[in-house]
């Protein structure tokens, strides 16, 4: 009470810039530039112990749908609760804080915004239509706890770190290298250009498949000048669950029905469509203190004291044929994703090459969560977002290494350490190599190693090669060569050095199919089998070892 | 104002009216532009500001390729071609081998921008043998700035792996910035069109040119390794890491490549580390065991020699000397006959 005194005897431009829609803002801005942070540190030479995946680690559907998928917590995951707590207590504050993706929304919103006075309030009036969110996370929630994770397709965070992964941090950095030709063509060197880049130090790297995911986050963006905070109120997944959670919530917009005089000004900007004119849908409501700002008659307040018990709507607006509905759709959406058969133990893409530390397929289609943040960190490019023809619906932009574009770097557990649900389990080199303590389990294999005789030049063509045995990492060498002292088609004598694989020694680690000069369809390439993460994909059965 | 006509007309229609000079100026600006246009686009080719390209010839891309000069310096009077330092620590032996072919002070002056070279083509750590000796490199930094006062020293390589993940994992990076140098990576935009009269196989070739904007010498910092194919990999193999584009194709004449090389860079000097020489399974090495702890470095400004000396010293090889050392003699790189030529300097 005494605080509001002195609150309102003090200057009113400082009481205008002071308002709580100021400090949202700023808090907004604040979470987004740590997202920035967050994705931009997934590098090598920055990734000095930063927690650069806590933002998905804090994100309760992350949290609960794995517990749902494995019946664990992996790691980090428990800072969920962080955000559960934050949500028992004041709503789905996330959404209009914290939430990057939010704050994309809104800012384009925003931006964008050409509708007059009344259209506003029109276009954030509650729609029967918002109802959908909830429906979503019953069907995925139920297939999470059948064990095919899906929420990555649509949970903000997920969504919001793979676009800057393999969208945003590839078109950036191809601007600051045009930037730096201009620059250069100026006769400046401006080295911090490429000091800022997302993947300094190497390259342009690319990624397969990426114009999706950008175009994903394009039309779900732009549906903002359709509908305002589209994707936030109709298919947010995440908001669906802080929406359940947020109807036992402490702190809530309460209407004061003697002051109010009906005249719907809080709707000109309220996010989340939640009806603060009438009785407030605590579900639906982001906490954005629009309409508190809004209100000439100072009728709302956001309190956790003298609620009006009348004047709300505490849990979501879905009733139990609804749900029941959803859930029959999350029943059948599980095997139909299943038996889909792209990606079964039967039947696999010789192509679906896991990096290394992943857990067996199954599994990690039930940890995955598609967020891209290996993609991201991968300092040769190789991990790639899964095509549907390498894994299927299911597996769609999980990381896949594809070896036509980098290899496996064999000191590098970069992805291990960044992933935030264990689909690839945190391992360290000594592992990944087999050395140590786990000289008995033997290194980390990927795959196996194949020679395509017929495109190979020494093989085919009588012409020395062997760049696959001179950048095979392991020692001994799993690529070795024999001396073949033979005549080549013009009757000179050539001595070569045909290479042949040890499969035994083989890591899979993809560098001879990278460096391999028949660039088209390499004449050593590595398949899935015998990566030793199953059982189901083994090849050999023993490894056999030098006496 | 043109008059009206007088058909049936809505009586709200309003004729847009044209006269004389306004359609003559109309017609001036079709006139003007569709002249202009077409004569860019039709005028034979040879004509001024022609946009023409009647074969489609014209508009391929044109990579105009430079020349690199030469960084070599005079020899001074009774030093030696080949220098051996084998007592005392790494750094010592590495003063004595320098000392021995002039000094360093000889060689770079104050106020030079210097480039060194490395290896740093794997994500190895350094004492398997596969990359440079950072310890070498951070103290040959030290000597170029604090002896010979240069004005800077720059580091590069364009490594296999994943560039600055190699340059970290070998230590390199560190051992730069701990000298005082700075590291270029071969990010995009990093390569130019280099031409080399005379070479094979690289006389128009992607050239890691960015780190030799403004450099007065270069010096060369090869670790000496097994190699399946051209049998060693020593200072002149090393200059390959300022190869770009398609470079893998070029194993299939690694000799031709190598004594490319010898004629495509003229170093100020190259120094070959033999503190870890990787004596098999080369060139990525992989286990300690694969390393024989050398006690010799070598400094040298004939690099046929210098190569040739370490290929029967370090890796311990006899006279059996590779294909591309006979070579790049023929290419008129330096002498292979290192007899007489060398010094050790003690004590």
């Amino acid at each position: 009470m005494a605080e509001t005194e002195k609150k309102a005897s003090a200057p009113i431009e400082v009481r205008q810039k002071l308002r709580i829609t100021n400090v949202r803002i700023v808090s907004q801005v604040f979470f987004f530039g740590v997202f920035l942070f967050s994705v931009w540190a997934t590098w090598t030479t920055r990734l000095g112990g930063y927690p650069v995946s806590r933002i998905l680690e804090m994100d309760p559907l992350v949290m609960i749908s794995t517990m749902l998928s494995t019946g664990y917590v992996y790691r980090h995951l428990g800072w969920g609760i962080l955000i559960i707590a934050v949500t028992l207590l004041f709503g789905r504050v996330f959404c209009n804080w914290i939430c990057p993706y939010g704050t994309l929304h809104q800012f384009v919103g925003w931006v964008f915004n050409t509708r007059k006075p009344k259209e506003r309030i029109e276009s954030n009036a509650y729609k029967n239509l918002y109802i959908l969110k909830y429906a979503i996370l019953t069907v995925f929630l139920l297939m999470a706890f059948m064990g095919a994770l899906q929420i990555g397709l649509l949970d903000p965070i997920c969504l919001m770190y793979r676009t800057f992964a393999t969208v945003v941090a590839p078109a950036v950095d191809m601007g600051l290298d045009t930037a730096t030709l201009t620059a250069n063509g100026l006769s400046l060197e401006p080295k911090w250009l490429q000091d800022i880049k997302f993947g300094p130090g190497v390259g342009p790297r690319i990624f397969v498949g990426s114009f999706w995911v950008g175009l994903m986050i394009f039309a779900l963006v732009g549906a903002n000048v359709i509908l305002p905070r589209f994707f936030c109120r109709v298919l947010c997944p995440l908001g669906a669950l802080l929406g359940v959670l947020s109807r036992f919530s402490v702190f809530r917009i309460n209407r004061d029905v003697h002051k109010c005089t009906d005249c719907n000004l809080c709707l000109t900007r309220c996010e989340g469509a939640a009806d603060p004119q009438s009785q407030v849908r605590v579900s639906e409501c982001f906490s954005c203190m629009n309409c508190i700002d809004d209100c000439p008659e100072d009728a709302l307040s956001f309190t956790a004291f003298g609620l009006d018990k009348k004047q709300v709507v505490a849990a979501p607006d879905m009733s139990r044929r609804k749900l029941v509905f959803a859930g029959i759709a999350g029943l059948m959406a599980y095997p139909m994703v299943k038996n889909h058969g792209v990606n079964t133990d039967e039947n696999f893409s010789p192509a679906l090459i896991r990096p290394p530390g992943s857990v067996e397929e199954s599994n990690f289609l039930a940890k995955c969560i598609k967020c891209d943040q290996c993609i991201k960190s991968c300092p040769t490019n190789v991990l790639q977002p899964a095509t549907y023809d390498v894994a299927g619906l299911e597996g769609l932009w999980t990381p896949v290494m594809n070896f036509e574009i980098g290899h496996c770097q064999l000191k590098c557990t970069m992805c291990s350490e960044v992933c935030p649900t264990g689909a690839i389990r945190k391992i360290t080199v000594e592992e990944k190599m087999g050395k140590g303590k786990f000289a008995e389990t033997g290194p980390i294999r990927l795959g196996t190693a194949f020679f395509d005789k017929g495109r190979c030049l020494p093989h085919a063509m009588e012409i020395p090669c062997v760049v696959c045995e001179e950048v095979c990492p392991v020692s001994p060498k799993a690529i070795q060569t024999k001396d073949v002292e033979i005549k080549d088609v013009y009757g000179n004598v050539v001595v070569l050095n045909q290479p042949f694989i040890v499969p035994d020694l083989c890591i899979g680690c993809g560098i001879c199919e990278t460096e391999c000069p028949v660039k088209d369809d390499r004449a050593v390439y590595v398949t899935a089998v015998g990566e030793s993460r199953s059982t189901e994909r083994r090849l050999l059965l023993k490894h056999r070892v030098q006496a | 104002m043109a008059k009206k006509s007088k058909g049936i007309q809505h009586p709200g229609y309003e004729k847009a009216p044209m006269d004389r000079r306004d359609f003559l100026r109309r017609a001036a600006l079709v006139g003007g532009i569709g002249g202009a246009a077409s004569y860019l686009a039709m005028a034979p080719e040879n004509w001024p500001l022609s946009m023409r390209d009647k074969t489609g010839l014209l508009s391929k891309p044109v990579h105009l390729p430079f020349q690199l000069r030469s960084f070599q310096v005079e020899k001074k009077a009774g030093s030696a071609d080949i220098g051996v330092g084998t007592e005392g620590n790494p750094i010592e032996k590495l003063r004595r081998a320098i000392d021995a072919i002039g000094g360093i002070e000889h060689f770079i002056k104050p106020g030079d921008i210097v480039l060194v070279k490395p290896n740093v083509a794997f994500d190895r750590s350094p004492l398997l043998g596969a990359t440079s000796n950072p310890e070498l490199l951070e103290h040959l930094i030290r000597m170029l700035l604090v002896d010979c006062r240069a004005q800077e020293v720059r580091v590069a390589d364009n490594p296999i792996e994943s560039p600055p993940d190699c340059f970290e994992k070998s230590k390199i990076r560190l051992a730069t910035e701990v000298g005082g140098g700075r590291v270029y990576l071969p990010d995009s935009n990093s390569f130019e069109m280099l031409n080399t009269p005379g070479a094979k196989l690289i006389e128009n070739w992607w050239f890691f040119n960015r780190p030799f904007t403004n450099v007065d010498k270069v010096i060369g910092l090869a670790p000496v390794k097994d190699h399946n194919l051209c049998h060693a990999s020593m200072g002149m193999k090393n200059w390959y890491g300022l190869l770009g584009g398609r470079r893998n194709q070029f194993h299939q004449d690694i000799h031709g490549i190598v004594s490319d090389l010898s004629i495509m860079i003229k170093p100020t000097f190259t120094i070959i580390d033999g503190t870890n020489v990787l004596m098999e399974n080369g060139p990525t090495g992989g286990d300690p065991s694969n390393v024989r702890k050398g006690e010799t470095v070598l400094a040298g400004t004939d690099p046929v020699a210098l190569d040739a000396y370490a290929f029967e010293h370090l890796l311990q090889r006899g006279r059996d000397y590779p294909e591309y050392l006979f070579q790049a003699e023929a290419k008129g790189s330096g002498k292979l006959d290192w007899e007489g030529r060398v010094k050790e300097i003690r004590g």
